[in-house]
């Protein structure tokens, strides 16, 4: 098992060192990472809106429910769906929301490219088919998940604020004085600078398994599977170690 | 010419290719013929340095790809066109968009130039109104089609095609075999063709090898087929009543 894991790692390293070179044609490189915005990024922002709206609505009336204490005033709410909003959904949840939608899509994408040859017709004409098919796919989704952390940190709160409106379980005002209160704007970097390595790992880790297929349409299916579970695992590890290096 | 001398390869410890010598000549229709699973996509594979053999040369007109550096390589690989056998269209790109890509990566033409080369091998190929399709859009044939264009875009010097007739029907893959003939010809490319096809083997075989399990089981051209008295041969080429026929007949007209 470890030495399976090892062995794995080393070939992921390879495969990176093999992605990281200088594009062949940098005007065909553009060309495929304005794609690859559209498609990774841009294409996630309906899912990262459902999903931001619902859990700050839920935060908030979780925070309402459990913070019973007389001690604690009335705004605490509002900051404590804040603090949980930046410090961890934003960043790690969504991370591991996206690693099933965008990682799935690369590892079924580029194993698919696999098994029908495609890369291999690539290598042939003297493509670096692992730099030309991979490295714009790492560039566009790290250049832009920050704008998604922000967009599900904004759309969260707002998701707060309307449950604040609709149900009327905690007034406005105190919900936004609460979120202004104790304000550390250090958290919206921490989670933008977290998020930038949750997507490399996403996008790298998710085309290596693609990459490396062998077989037919299952085994496309079966990278795919492994390729959202190891990165979400690894998304847990590297969230471990962050919160350790960078809050303490 | 390509020559290869004693190529072996081997996956996890199961030796697929035992020594195979051959050479594949200039301006011919080279086939290696064999029954499926005897190593003929892992020989062709070998020679366009897919697959590293574990031993042997392979030579490109003197130039010896396994010893080659990874520039000299990406040299090679601008000489050579490949056809697989599933087709392997970038699925992204339209037909027009397939056929121009490798002209957008390594030729240093300007747009108008690339546009009009990718027309040329379209129509080459007889292909027309299709630019704008999508593979998954046209049917096999036509793919083959797309997928020779974009094999000799770049003018290669050496094309190769794995099975360009499996999954199509017998008037298609007769054409298709007359296509890869003529631009042989026309151009005087090298050209190494897969295939277990017996049409293929007795109507374009200008220089056949033959592969049994793996084993270079014999070399000739498709009118020494009919006399040859090689057994395992016989056996794969005349496998069905009508072939045999054939060869009976052939042979009474010859001693005549
Ligand atoms: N990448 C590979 N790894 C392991 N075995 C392989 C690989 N490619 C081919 N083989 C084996 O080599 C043998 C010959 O395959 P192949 O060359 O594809 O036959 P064909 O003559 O039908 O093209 C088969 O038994 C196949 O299982
Ligand atoms: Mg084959």
């Amino acid at each position: 098992m470890l030495k399976k894991s090892l062995e794995s790692f080393g070939r992921y390293c390879i495969f990176m060192w093999k992605c990281m070179s200088v594009p062949d044609k940098w005007r065909e490189f553009f060309r495929r990472y304005v794609q690859e915005l559209l498609r990774l990024g841009i294409d996630s922002i309906p899912l990262v809106l459902i999903v931001s709206v619902f859990i700050g609505a839920v935060c908030t009336i979780q925070m309402k429910l459990n913070i019973t204490s007389p001690l604690l005033p009335k705004y605490a709410i509002g900051m404590t769906t804040r603090e949980i909003i930046l410090l961890e959904f934003s960043s790690s949840i969504l991370c591991l929301i996206l690693a099933g939608k965008v990682g799935s899509s690369i590892a079924s994408e580029i194993g698919t490219m696999r098994v029908t040859e495609q890369i291999d017709a690539l290598e042939i004409m003297g493509v670096n088919s692992a730099n030309f098919l991979v490295f714009p796919k790492i560039a566009a989704f790290v250049s832009y998940i920050p704008v998604l952390v922000v967009f599900c940190m904004v759309t969260s709160l707002f998701g707060g604020y309307l449950i604040c409106i609709v149900t009327g379980m905690v007034s406005v005002d105190v919900y936004i004085y609460g979120l202004q209160t104790m304000f550390t704007p250090w958290y919206v970097w921490y989670a933008i600078i977290k998020s930038l390595i949750f997507a490399f790992i996403i996008s790298s880790v998710s085309s290596f398994f693609g990459y490396y297929v062998e077989g037919g349409a299952l085994q496309v299916g079966t990278a795919s599977t492994r390729a959202v579970v190891t990165s979400s695992i690894l998304i847990l590890l590297m969230d471990v170690v962050c919160t350790k290096v960078m809050l303490q | 010419m390509i020559e290869v001398k004693n190529i072996s390869k081997s996956f996890d410890g199961k030796t697929i290719l035992h020594s195979v010598s051959a050479q594949f000549k200039d301006g011919l229709t080279n086939l290696i013929i064999g029954q499926s699973g005897s190593g003929k996509t892992v020989l062709m594979k070998s020679l366009v340095g897919l697959h590293t053999p574990d031993q042997g040369e392979i030579l490109y007109d003197g130039r010896d790809l396994l010893k080659m550096n990874n520039s000299q390589k990406k040299e090679l690989r601008k000489e050579i066109g490949m056809l697989f056998q599933g087709s392997a269209l970038f699925d992204s790109e339209t037909v027009l968009g397939n056929v121009m890509f490798p002209l957008k990566m390594f030729s240093d033409m300007s747009y108008e130039e690339q546009l009009e080369r990718a027309h040329f091998c379209i129509k080459r190929v007889n292909l027309v109104g299709a630019d704008d399709k999508y593979p998954s859009e046209i049917s096999g044939g036509m793919q083959k089609r797309v997928a020779i264009a974009r094999a000799i875009a770049l003018n290669p010097k050496y094309l190769f095609c794995d099975e360009p007739n499996s999954g199509l029907d017998p008037k298609t893959s007769i054409l298709i075999d007359e296509l890869l003939v003529d631009i042989t010809h026309e151009y005087g490319i090298t050209t190494v063709i897969n295939t277990h096809d017996m049409n293929s083997v007795l109507g374009i075989g200008e220089n056949i090898v033959f592969l049994n399990k793996g084993h270079l089981a014999w070399t000739g051209n498709k009118d020494q087929v009919y006399d040859s008295d090689n057994e395992t041969l016989n056996d794969f080429v005349f496998a069905n009543d009508l072939f045999k026929k054939v060869k009976k007949y052939v042979n009474l007209t010859n001693d005549k």
